[in-house]
């Protein structure tokens, strides 16, 4: 299934279906590295539409203390980027037919070796890369391999993107990752006033689905955005939630347990939308 | 200039190095950042605000003083001292931080945000904040807030909050990515205060043009002392912020050697060391694109150095390209040559210096017997090592038991 298709297009296609897409994020190796397939994997039977994986580094500049906190543990067990592609590899093998976008900073792919990565990307079926420290303006060589190997690089926008807008919009493939509101990421109790202006805003520049993350932590503030989105991506709060089990998922006769306390969550983060 | 060295300029690079490497929220903000930047340097009323203040604040000029007992005990070049611990507040970080906190207002920021390591940018900060009456927060690591706990008093009385940072090693470098995470956070309200000669364009550039009157000053006080330029200009880099001031001004003049002295901690093949420039490889920190400690997976290592001013893991990109070019040279310094050049400068000029000024201190000791008298050394002395004395207070104790 994978065949012919470019990763944008495998990625565009899992919006396709007219239901606002439910986009989670994990961190490779948290809360340890076997485990992550198994959450990848019961991400997918509750209906996750494209699962992003995120490369833990030491200094995320962009992230909150929960991203913060399972990169610190991932690094602990030795995950490292190729390590991350590897455990890709694996998802794939254990069933995982969604599209994976890798979430990584910059540092990390230019030690590893841009192109090298991106033939592993493929080699390991991973179909996009996000770089949240990576500028339209800084992005040209990476890009450039993206278009290459057919697998995009996940444009972000941001409230202060303004007139970049239309610019970063016209760059955009697979989809456009709206980032809600200023800070890095983290649950939030309520997302910034203006959100749905930006939102409609970015829609019609947009010709790729639209996607919204950052601060979104509950089923009330993905059914807010719902209307002006094709998608919303929850993170932290499902990290939180993660390591909330986190003592349950590690001991093998209590495992079903902790992933029914995740995969509960899961639901009720879709109810409303 | 060609049009492609032009594009390279505007995108901040120094060849290779360089760049905005950041997330997309805070690109707005840095081109604004660059715009008024750019306006104010252009603007004569701002020059002059800017002039009073380094004059009739900070006590500018500062000195260029022969060393002449230190000269005499090493038996070799001419030493010269540019006493930038004689600036209000006590380094060098002055003449930055009231540039920047003056942009601040001018832009009509009313909150200024700031990282420190040693504390000394945290302090300049702080009191440029109380000076034009703007709200301060102060990031810094819990280890460094142990090390400086006297600047940290200092910041307080003067009005600022600090806030402990208590992610990864607890050093300046995590301070600066939580003083980062917050500008992201209040990026339409707040002015962000670097102190070091690195970060995103256009801050290397910026600190590095609002730091230049100390090679400027220097250039000027040699001519008139010993009617040439010197042979070796030297000066401690960290991120750089003084030693890029210090360099920048004698950058065509090819006669003049460039020495900057890194830390090297327990010493450069060991785990414990700052050589960025030494020891580093290339990569993206805080923005920019430089040398670093890191790991073969592109995880930033953690850095030792006796220095908190030191203790981090880039150096500004400037430096990294001034290296490549072989325009300067980078030496490492140990923990120990700091200490006893510390020492050395205590008893023979009556000065302490700063423990990262220790560090140009150091190399000059180690240069300065190899020269003939007829030869000139300007160091760059950075600091004071008032918010030291407790440190090697407490390890001279530790010695003992």
């Amino acid at each position: 299934m994978m065949g012919t298709k470019t990763g944008a297009e495998r990625i565009t296609a899992a919006f396709a279906e007219g239901k606002q897409a439910f986009i989670p994020f994990i961190t490779a190796g948290y809360p340890a590295p076997e485990l992550t397939v198994d959450i990848a994997l019961a991400l997918q039977e509750e209906g996750a539409a494209v699962i992003e994986l995120g490369v833990p580094y030491s200094d995320p500049l962009a992230d909150g203390p929960t991203i913060q906190h399972a990169s610190a543990q991932a690094l602990s067990y030795g995950m490292t980027i190729g390590r991350t592609v590897e455990l890709a590899e694996k998802m794939r093998s254990a069933g995982l037919t969604v599209p994976l976008v890798l979430f990584t900073y910059i540092n990390p792919v230019l030690q590893h070796g841009p192109e090298r990565l991106f033939k592993d990307m493929e080699a390991s079926g991973i179909d996009g890369i996000l770089i949240p420290d990576l500028p339209v303006e800084e992005a040209e060589d990476i890009e450039a391999l993206a278009h290459a190997h057919a697998r995009p690089l996940i444009q972000l926008v941001a409230p202060t993107s303004e007139q970049r807008v239309e610019m970063i919009a016209s760059r955009a493939s697979g989809f456009l990752y709206c980032v809600s509101s200023l800070g890095v990421t983290g649950a939030r109790a309520a997302l910034g006033e203006g959100v749905t202006r930006f939102l409609e805003q970015v829609r019609a520049f947009s010709s790729v689905p639209v996607a919204v993350g950052f601060g979104i932590s509950s089923a009330e503030q993905a059914q807010m955005v719902a209307p002006y989105s094709d998608g919303f991506i929850v993170g932290s709060a499902l990290l939180e939630k993660i390591r909330e089990a986190e003592s349950l998922l590690m001991c093998e006769e209590t495992k079903e347990e902790g992933f029914h306390i995740v995969k509960k969550f899961v639901q009720q983060l879709q109810s409303r939308v | 200039m060609s049009r492609a060295q032009l594009s390279e300029q505007s995108r901040g690079r120094f060849g290779a190095f360089g760049g905005r490497y950041v997330p997309e929220t805070l690109v707005n903000a840095l081109d604004e950042l660059e715009a008024a930047y750019e306006d104010a340097l252009q603007d004569k009323a701002f020059q002059e605000e800017l002039a009073y203040f380094l004059q009739e604040y900070s006590g500018r000029p500062t000195p260029l003083y022969y060393a002449e007992r230190l000269t005499e005990k090493l038996g070799g070049a001419r030493i010269y001292l540019k006493r930038e611990d004689l600036n209000h507040t006590g380094a060098h970080k002055i003449n930055n931080a009231l540039a920047q906190g003056l942009l601040a207002k001018r832009m009509g920021k009313r909150e200024i945000i700031a990282e420190t390591g040693a504390g000394q940018h945290g302090v300049a900060s702080a009191t440029v904040a109380a000076r034009l009456g703007l709200k301060c927060k102060v990031f810094m690591g819990e280890e460094d807030m142990k090390r400086q706990k006297l600047n940290v008093f200092r910041m307080e009385l003067l009005g600022a909050e600090v806030i402990p940072v208590y992610s990864g090693t607890r050093t300046l470098k995590d301070a600066t990515s939580e003083a980062i995470r917050f500008w992201v956070s209040k990026v339409d309200t707040t002015f962000y205060i670097i102190g070091s000669a690195t970060g995103p364009h256009p801050y290397p550039k910026m600190v590095r043009d609002f730091q230049r009157i100390i090679g400027d000053e220097t250039r000027a006080q040699i001519l008139k002392a010993e009617h040439r330029l010197p042979d070796y200009v030297v000066a401690c880099v960290g991120g750089g912020s003084n030693a890029i001031g210090m360099f920048y001004p004698f950058l065509e003049d090819e006669d003049v050697s460039l020495i900057g002295a890194e830390a090297a901690g327990h010493g450069v093949n060991t785990n414990k060391h700052a050589a960025t420039i030494t020891k580093g490889t290339r990569g993206v920190l805080h923005g920019t694109m430089t040398y670093l400690l890191q790991d073969e997976f592109g995880q930033i290592t953690e850095p030792h150095s006796i220095s908190a001013g030191l203790d981090y893991p880039g150096v500004g990109p400037e430096h990294a390209y001034l290296h490549d070019s072989g325009r300067a040279a980078y030496h490492a310094v140990t923990d120990e040559e700091a200490l006893d050049a510390l020492r050395m400068l205590c008893r023979e000029e009556g000065i302490i210096p700063a423990l990262e000024s220790a560090h140009a201190v150091a190399e000059t000791i180690k240069l300065a017997p190899t020269l003939s008298p007829d030869k000139i050394i300007v160091v760059c002395l950075s600091g004071r090592g008032d918010k030291d004395v407790t440190q090697i207070y407490e390890r001279e104790g530790g010695d003992q038991a």
